[in-house]
């Protein structure tokens, strides 16, 4: 079966799978389902960047932002437009940055290039508080995205169809980039990660490979910060801040850096920790402080843990664990 | 229109608090080839603690003796239990993970015990005016220490083991260098900085995230000047906060990140490897 059929059907299975789910879970929980799926896109985009080509991004938040604004600013300003309209061009501007910071960054390594994507994280939402008219300061865009087809109004919770909108974009996304590391280009990649000397002789055009990188973890970065801001109906700077990156950078730690699989169990990590932490927080009756706090020193913590303990991350662990009982059968 | 001297001096005084958390980078980054991205947190926790201290006694000084052993305390910690298991891993990405995490770790615990909420911080002196006594403490102090950490390194036995040890680990340890010794040593060393770093970047208020910019701003120092060179991160540190100092006063306050940025990706877009750094041949 060629590749792009077999990702076709995992992604239709996988939709169908949601859409089972979300008709059995309250509307609560069905806003937090659609959460899991942009930040599925989002981890994916940052493992193609981070742990197939080896590019250490701390600012993948700039790209979530870019994506966020390019759609509360199209739904506000031209509201006859689709949502599809504006996803596509949620992609379209973030990924022009993606190939501007691409072009910028293929010349640096490791650290510089760690400190540069940080400045860029820390750097561009301030552009809100330039432009306070426009992109509202530092309290942001509200907006409401009506996006229900009229023959579902009634029929279908609100809820209910953000997250199969958002599921099916991130599924459709997956498919494309799923598609674009089995082939080629992700052989390139992983040649320009393990030594770009060796990858450079073998005829890979290593500055491209790094560019194209940006590019795709960038437009999948927008798209899922277009996708969060068509679920929350707000683009605010204060959700993309630099701790919004490393956290997304712990999630592609987390599930197995180089995986698209370990980019589900991150992006479940990154939901669930939050909501697990909040629980917990409220269940032992902790102070607020220590309350607000939790779920970052939870993040610091696994991220720290999965270093030292497990440098495959979650897909490792289940990769190693599945092929010892494969092992076992024979 | 502010007065350009007024502009300068402040810049100095930023600059100097740069140049000091840079150096602190420089220190580590030479000694083990991680950039430590916990040095922000831990330099907040030094920071917080000298508060208490100072609410507690009502002086500046034993608190930001406090900070200092707290740095040294945390800088070993690090080092030992944190950084020393990944030395044999040969992974790039490992230890800016690590440190990334340990930066969540700290900055919520600070976070947890004394509030989001910003905590007034003492000056050491009188703030007021273009040449403040506080200011001219600031920048007096960061050029002692920085001479103090060159001299060190430079034309002291101890230096020659710490350079030893961080350039031919196998030569050093075979002509009787303790390397992992020397690499605490170094951690140790740094920390310290970054300690008297926080402590003087946190008038006139300490909140958990306060040291995020001056973090983003020193490590840019220190690109610019070079990871490896702390002549260059210094000097790199006072010409970004007077430059800066400039950009918030004639263009507004809310561009000086992005200024810091576009200086960030020109200059490593020139010299990939910092102005002064020695850049390592590894094109094909």
């Amino acid at each position: 079966m060629p590749a792009l059929v077999r990702h076709l059907l995992w992604a239709l299975l996988a939709l169908v799978l949601v859409v089972a789910l979300s008709l059995v879970i309250d509307p609560f929980t069905n806003v937090r389902l659609a959460s899991v799926g942009y930040y599925l896109l989002a981890v994916a985009g940052l493992t193609v960047l981070t742990g197939l080509t080896g590019q250490v991004s701390l600012g993948h938040g700039a790209f979530l932002f870019l994506g966020a604004y390019t759609v509360g600013l199209l739904v506000i300003h031209a509201p006859a437009l689709p949502i599809w309209v504006d996803l596509l061009a949620a992609a379209a501007v973030s990924g022009i940055a993606g190939a501007l910071t691409g072009a910028a960054a293929a010349r640096l390594h490791g650290p510089y290039l760690a400190g540069a994507t940080l400045a860029l994280a820390v750097g561009l939402p301030a552009v809100t508080q330039r432009f306070p008219e426009l992109l509202g300061g530092s309290n942001g865009l509200g907006f409401t995205v009506s996006s229900l087809p009229p023959g579902l109004v009634g029929v279908v919770p609100t809820t209910r169809w953000q997250a199969w909108v958002v599921w099916a974009t991130a599924l459709l996304a997956l498919v494309v980039l799923a598609n674009l590391t089995t082939g080629p280009l992700g052989r390139q990649m992983r040649a320009v990660r393990d030594d770009e000397v060796s990858a450079a002789l073998a005829g890979v055009r290593v500055g491209r490979t790094k560019v194209l990188a940006f590019l795709i973890s960038a437009v999948c970065g927008g798209l899922a910060g277009g996708l969060q801001a068509f679920l929350l109906g707000t683009a605010a700077p204060g959700s993309f801040t630099p701790a919004l990156s490393l956290a997304l950078l712990a999630a592609v730690v987390l599930g197995g850096t180089g995986s698209l699989w370990g980019a589900l169990w991150g992006a479940v990590a990154l939901v669930y920790l939050q909501a697990g932490a909040e629980e917990f927080a409220h269940g032992f009756d902790l102070p607020t402080d220590v309350a607000n706090f939790l779920p970052q020193a939870v993040y610091g913590v696994v991220l720290i843990v999965v270093v030292l303990v497990l440098p495959n991350g979650v897909h490792g662990v289940l990769r190693k664990f599945s092929r010892r009982r494969k092992e076992s059968t024979v | 229109m502010p007065d350009l001297l007024t502009l300068a001096m402040g810049g100095l005084t930023n600059g100097a608090v740069y140049a000091a958390l840079g150096l602190a980078l420089v220190i580590i980054f030479r000694a083990t080839r991680v950039v430590n991205f916990a040095q922000p947190a831990l330099a907040l926790v030094c920071a917080y603690l000298a508060f208490t201290v100072n609410r507690a006694t009502g002086g500046y000084w034993l608190g930001l003796l406090v900070a200092l052993v707290a740095g040294a305390v945390l800088g070993a910690l690090t080092e030992r239990l944190l950084i020393r298991p990944l030395r044999s891993r040969g992974n790039e990405l490992a230890p800016v993970i690590v440190t990334l995490g340990l930066l969540l770790v700290l900055q919520a615990v600070c976070g947890m015990i004394w509030s989001a909420e910003p905590r007034s911080f003492p000056y050491a002196f009188d703030f007021r005016g273009a040449f403040s006594p506080a200011s001219v403490f600031v920048v007096v102090t960061v050029v002692v220490v920085a001479g103090a950490v060159l001299l060190l390194f430079g034309a002291t036995p101890l230096g020659l083991r710490l350079r030893a040890a961080a350039l031919r680990p196998d030569v050093a340890g075979l002509l009787g260098v303790r390397v992992g010794l020397m690499l605490t040593i170094g951690w140790v060393l740094a920390a310290v900085v970054g300690a008297l770093a926080g402590v003087l970047a946190a008038p006139p208020f300490l909140s958990p995230t306060v040291l995020d910019t001056v973090f983003v701003y020193a490590l840019t120092a220190a690109v610019i000047g070079g990871l490896d060179n702390p002549v260059g991160t210094i000097l790199g540190g006072f010409v970004l906060g007077v430059a800066l100092s400039f950009v918030s006063g004639l263009l507004g306050p809310e561009l000086v990140t992005l200024a810091a940025l576009a200086v960030l990706v020109l200059v490593l877009s020139l010299r990939p490897h910092g102005l002064f750094g020695s850049s390592v041949a590894r094109r094909v």
